[in-house]
């Protein structure tokens, strides 16, 4: 079974079109990995369908780093 | 057949213009959903279909109603897989002059034609971003360009969806989603036939083609618009109305 910060790192990889190695912990999704408004969207939306949980809006918006949403889901689910 | 393998949904696809789309798109080869505000409506679009030889069926949603909107659509998509096509149509008329109109035919008109619109799409966005291809056809109306005496409400939700398609368009065009409307001019529709001779006659005068549209002819522009050739058609408004109105 793969960890969160694994399982995380893969959408992440999938979603943005980004390889493994570019996705460090501290990137942000949009200064470092080239995410726009609606790639963010989707990013939530994968993560959601991934950990089975619902994301609102206002937590979501707050996710602004691969680090952010692994402590979210850890937190969360 | 272009469509093959996709599916649809089609709301108010009982009869008139709505029940032409349902069936132009089957026979591209999609799985059409038609939805009708009754059981015995929806059973008629099922039967319809099968009558034809085509892939499809009818259910029961209320596109006025969040929660009827949502319960239709995962009852179609556990059947058919989530819609890449969407097709607003359904749509009803309050008419009246302004200074009679009452905040009933106002509420009413704006909730079933344009915010239903909204409610549709976004929920159906999801399934076509993933898939990276939709298609969301609005239908909307001459009179949303030209107005019309007696239809303030109805012009202004059909304005609305314009506006709300051309800003679709530019949200999700990078994912290979296009949104446009079709807008029908006067079309042999139940709609129309609710006018009475003397409105009928006056409305052919300013009708170049001197005759009412058939409902297969905009669902032909629907068709085209939500075939594979169509991808770099967005934001766009067609209209269907024998020269009438040109925009």
């Amino acid at each position: 079974m793969s960890t969160v910060e694994e399982r995380v790192k893969k959408i992440v990889c999938e979603q943005l079109g980004v390889k493994e190695s570019e996705v460090q912990n501290s990137s942000s999704f949009v200064e470092d990995l080239g995410a726009d408004s609606l790639d963010t969207v989707e990013l939530v939306m994968a993560l959601e369908e991934e950990f089975e949980t619902e994301i609102p809006d206002e937590e979501a918006e707050k996710l602004a780093s691969v680090q952010d949403a692994i402590d979210y889901i850890v937190a969360h689910t | 057949m272009s469509l093959e393998g996709k599916t649809a949904l089609v709301t108010g696809a009982t009869r008139g213009i709505g029940k032409a789309i349902a069936r132009a798109l089957a026979e591209q080869g999609a799985e059409v959903v038609g939805t009708a505000t009754t059981a015995d409506g929806a059973e008629s679009i099922s039967a319809a279909l099968k009558e034809a030889g085509l892939k499809g069926y009818g259910i029961v949603m209320n596109v006025a109603d969040p929660e009827s909107i949502e319960a239709g659509l995962k009852a179609m998509t556990e059947k058919s897989g989530a819609p890449v096509i969407l097709v607003n149509n359904a749509g009803i008329t309050r008419d009246n002059l302004l200074m009679r109109l009452k905040d009933d035919d106002w509420t009413s008109v704006l909730e079933t034609n344009l915010s239903s619109v909204y409610r549709t799409s976004k929920a159906v966005l999801r399934g076509m971003a993933k898939a990276r291809w939709g298609r969301i056809i609005n239908i909307s109306s001459v009179v949303a360009g030209m107005g019309n005496p007696g239809q303030g409400n109805y012009c202004a939700a059909k304005a609305g969806v314009e506006g709300f398609t051309r800003s679709l368009a530019k949200e999700m065009s990078n994912r290979g989603i296009t949104a446009n409307c079709v807008a029908p001019g006067f079309i042999d529709t139940d709609m129309t036939r609710k006018l009475d001779d003397k409105q009928r006659e006056a409305m052919l005068e300013v009708i170049p083609a001197g005759r009412l549209g058939e409902p297969e002819e905009v669902a032909a522009v629907v068709a085209f618009l939500a075939s594979e050739p169509a991808g770099y058609v967005t934001g766009e408004t067609i209209h269907v109305n024998g020269g009438m109105y040109m925009g």
